[in-house]
């Protein structure tokens, strides 16, 4: 069962760039895009860069050690060409509030 | 490489122009061996005379025309003594005697004076205000004279006439042409042709006067018009005589070598002395005196054969051939032209409409001239059906319409390999399929290196091209750059549109320029335009930059980050370290080192505890993680060394603090040393000073990185407030001249040093003041980054977001 969790005011991250938070245990990198924002795990497969530290294109962050593309809207890995992704959770915005889907942290932990 | 003097045969060469330069690379080819010293009265080392028209239109920078560096001379160990005219040549005594006195021994001796302007008797000619187009001298002072509305009159409607006049309407002035002959270019054009031209050329502006003898120039002093017998008056601000040119053998004539137009030369290209030769424009072979470049060409590759022991190779003389653009008309024109003298038949088509003029004359069912006016496409295959005597008969239908070829790549398949591609230079299609299969020539820059096919008008380089896209399995066009998908636009033309449309910020650049979204090469390089183009006023876009210059600090491959504090000069006190010392217990930094820099490096450190350190160590940023001026490296210099020379920290230090916090293309790492014994390696920095008695020399683009380069000499200057100045221009024109990412000894070297000194530290005063203001602009704007560990500039840019909702383990909302 999944539940939205208040995370931030929208302020809190400036247009286009990521920051991080810990929640429930992970650690999870929140974007502020131009029409919404999106959460992604703080962890780039490659090498566990600070993915919220990475230029956002589009709807993509370049991870900022070596440049890994990972999709925010389906946390896959778009370049280099390899089958390995993050996890992404849903996120919206109410009463001016960024707020985060998740699961329980059982449900999150199995 | 020092210069043997005891053996080797000594070869004098007077002229450095194309004839005599082409002539001695040909040499040098063949044989290294010589001993060679060349003497030349202009300043300038040798240019591509051809493309001073294109300098007088704008089109290209005198920079760009120059054929063979200092820096050839230098590596091909030739002495060049620039602007000392040969007053004598002593055939006896094999010596030439230069005007300033000096007397230099040949063993051979190569005449490629060329020639100079003919300058008809006309009443005036000395005013001020007269030039005429023959040298870099003239193109400057043409340049400098002409402006909008000026009235220029240019006397001759031969080619060089032609082109001078297209510079000058290009540069703004009202031109008008006076040609004595009844039609333009009588050497090239029959009178149809010729009439086509003329038509061509009014319908862009150009007035056109025939068969006008001019009797006077007029005015007190400085030019005020033109008068002609018929009694005709003009008004006029500037005059070009450019009525044809004569061959310069007056040193010839004197030294007793049989002379008639020109020096006489034999099939050998051998004066009437065994050990002088002569070519190019002061040269006549079998009564003819060539003024065209291919021709020169053919006879310094027929001289160089016999120079170093072929005496295979013979010069035969030359059909000539031009073709050209004249103010935007194609024009081509080839062998005997005029059918009633050379006893042969003419074929024509004319189409007024189009302006498309062509003849074509054969004799004997073989072509013997050609004349293609407005469209010269079939100008080569021409070209070699004159060369190769081919018998046309049974194509004279068609002949003015050849086969039309199915792609460029399939016409030049059909071409023999004896076919000259690059008529300049000389290059036959064999030569250039050679470089491609045997030297690994791939591209058109390094077919232009190895071969040089396509540095002379460059109208051949689609044919380069097209003949590499068929032969070479590798091939790859050279796109023009552009930074990415995002903004399809080259740097310079950015860097244009930012500025004349005073964009201010990188995604204003990208929403109307580009994609709207950019990515993670543009974005930071247009960061850099944008803060470079407005001097740092300009509205900064974090989220355009990289974490570096986000945070200021340089991310490492654990997602923490270093900090390096500013350490000017590698200077330090006790009290810094000890903060330092402090700071990296208190913050349990994991890793203290010095580095390459003369700094110190604080290593895996957590972003959210670099405005505490910051604010600990009470130090400005020393800028270790971006694109900025690294540091300053000394050496001890005159303050303690026992054999320095000049003070060179405080020279550090006060270099430092003038340059510090500026973004630049890449980073830049500078030193500075007091002597020229360079402890502090400065000749492998991107700019250094080297300390010497009485003097700094300034040297850029050093690198001793992936690959090593020492430093180019930029300027030597008498005292420290120069040589810091003199840092200041380049360093400016650096950051505005580089390619974004292009470190200085990519930059140098793709410019030239020659130009970058011209460009820079010897440009016009107002040029070099510019580039100070600016600096001095974005430097006052421009400030110490680790301020923003007490004010940040970004919500959050240091710190984690706290997220409202606590959902511990087991435990939600």
């Amino acid at each position: 069962m999944s539940q939205w969790h208040d995370v931030s005011t929208t302020d809190s991250i400036p247009l286009r760039e990521g920051r991080c938070m810990n929640f429930a245990g992970r650690e999870i990198a929140i974007f502020h895009l131009p029409d919404r924002f999106m959460a992604i795990d703080n962890l780039c497969p490659h090498n566990q860069g600070p993915l919220c530290d990475g230029i956002v294109k589009g709807t993509t962050v370049v991870c900022p050690l070596h440049g890994w593309n990972v999709s925010l809207e389906t946390g896959s890995v778009l370049k280099p060409d390899v089958p390995v992704g993050v996890r992404t959770y849903p996120v919206r915005v109410k009463d001016g509030l960024i707020q985060i889907e998740m699961q329980t942290a059982e449900e999150l932990a199995a | 490489m020092k210069r043997s003097r005891k053996s080797a045969p000594r070869l004098v060469v007077i002229g450095n122009g194309m004839a005599g330069m082409h002539c001695l690379e040909q040499i040098l080819k063949y044989q290294p061996g010589y001993d060679v010293t060349v003497f030349v009265d202009e300043t300038h080392v040798n240019y591509n005379r051809i493309m001073l028209s294109s300098v007088l239109a704008g089109e290209k920078e005198l920079g760009d025309i120059t054929l063979n560096p200092i820096q050839w001379y230098i590596e091909h160990n030739i002495m060049l003594r620039l602007g000392i005219r040969i007053a004598k040549i002593d055939t006896a005594a094999k010596t030439v005697i230069g005007e300033d006195g000096s007397v230099t021994d040949f063993d051979k001796l190569l005449i490629a004076t060329g020639s100079s302007p003919f300058l008809p008797p006309i009443e005036g000619l000395n005013k001020e205000g007269v030039y005429a187009f023959r040298t870099i001298a003239d193109t400057q002072a043409l340049l400098a004279r002409s402006g909008a509305q000026t009235k220029a009159i240019v006397i001759g409607g031969g080619l060089l006439g032609l082109e001078a006049a297209r510079g000058l309407q290009v540069q703004g002035c009202d031109v008008k042409v006076i040609h004595i002959m009844d039609r333009l270019m009588e050497r090239q054009l029959d009178p149809i042709g010729g009439g086509y031209l003329k038509l061509s050329m009014e319908k862009l502006g150009v007035q056109v006067l025939l068969g006008k003898s001019t009797e006077a120039i007029l005015g007190n002093g400085h030019v005020t018009g033109i008068r002609f017998k018929c009694g005709l008056e003009l008004p006029a601000d500037l005059i070009v005589v450019a009525a044809g040119i004569r061959p310069n053998v007056q040193l010839g004539r004197e030294a007793g070598l049989q002379v008639k137009r020109g020096i006489v030369v034999t099939d050998h290209l051998e004066t009437s002395h065994p050990d002088i030769y002569a070519v190019g424009e002061c040269a006549e072979h079998n009564g003819t005196v060539y003024g065209m470049v291919a021709p020169l060409f053919e006879q310094g590759k027929v001289l160089a054969a016999r120079m170093t022991g072929n005496d295979g190779p013979q010069y035969v003389g030359s059909t000539m051939a031009t073709k050209l653009k004249i103010m935007g008309v194609d024009v081509f024109s080839a062998g005997e032209i005029d059918e009633v003298a050379s006893g042969g038949e003419a074929i024509r088509f004319e189409d007024p409409n189009e302006g498309i003029y062509k003849k074509l004359v054969l004799r004997d069912g073989r072509l013997i001239g050609a004349i293609l006016v407005g469209d010269v496409e079939d100008s080569s295959r021409y070209t070699e059906w004159l060369r190769s005597g081919t018998d046309l008969s049974a194509l004279r239908r068609r002949i003015l319409f050849p086969d039309a070829p199915v792609d460029s790549g399939s016409s030049i398949a059909s071409m023999p390999d004896s076919e000259v591609i690059c008529g300049c230079m000389g290059v036959t299609k064999g030569t250039i399929i050679h470089s491609i299969h045997a030297e690994g020539v791939s591209n058109l820059s390094q077919l232009k290196v190895r071969t040089k096919a396509s540095t002379g008008c460059g109208s051949c380089t689609g044919k380069c091209q097209g003949l590499l896209k068929a032969v070479c399995a590798n091939f790859v066009e050279e796109v023009k750059q552009t930074l990415c998908a995002c903004v399809p636009f080259a740097e310079p033309q950015l860097k244009e549109i930012i500025q004349s449309q005073k964009l201010k910020s990188v995604q204003e650049v990208l929403d109307i320029y580009g994609n709207g979204i950019g990515c993670e090469i543009c974005r930071p390089a247009l960061s850099y335009l944008v803060d470079m183009i407005s001097c740092g006023d300009y509205d900064e876009d974090r989220s355009s930059r990289f974490i570096n210059d986000r945070v200021h600090a340089n991310i490492q491959r654990d997602g923490t980050f270093s900090v390096i504090p500013r350490m000017r000069g590698g200077v330090t006190t006790p009290s810094e370290l000890r903060k330092i010392a402090d700071v990296a217990e208190k913050y349990h930094v994991p890793l203290v080192k010095v580095t390459g820099s003369q700094r110190i490096d604080l290593l895996g450190v957590r972003k959210q505890d670099l405005p505490g350190m910051w604010a600990d160590l009470g130090m400005a940023s020393g800028q270790g993680y971006t694109k900025g001026v690294r540091m300053v490296k000394t050496c001890v210099g005159s303050q303690f060394c026992r054999f320095g020379t000049q003070d060179a920290i405080s020279a550090g230090v006060e270099l430092e603090s003038r340059l510090e916090n500026l973004f630049t293309p890449h980073k830049t790492k500078l030193g500075v040393v007091g002597c020229p014994r360079n402890c502090a390696e400065v000749t492998v920095k991107d700019i250094g000073l080297i300390g010497q008695e009485g003097s700094w020399q300034v040297v850029v683009g050093g690198a001793a990185g992936k690959s090593v380069r020492e430093a180019d000499v930029l300027v030597t200057v008498d005292s420290t407030p120069e040589a810091l100045e003199a840092v200041e221009i380049f360093f400016q024109y650096y950051r505005e001249n580089a390619h974004y990412l292009e470190r200085t000894y990519d930059f140098v070297p793709r410019l030239g040093i020659e130009k970058v000194r011209r460009e820079s530290v010897y440009a016009a005063d107002s040029v070099k003041q510019g580039l100070l203001d600016r600096l001095h602009k974005a430097k006052s704007l421009s400030s110490d980054a680790w301020l923003e560990g007490i004010n940040p500039k970004t919500a959050n840019q240091f710190i984690q977001i706290e997220p409202l909702s606590l959902m511990a383990t087991g435990a939600n909302q």
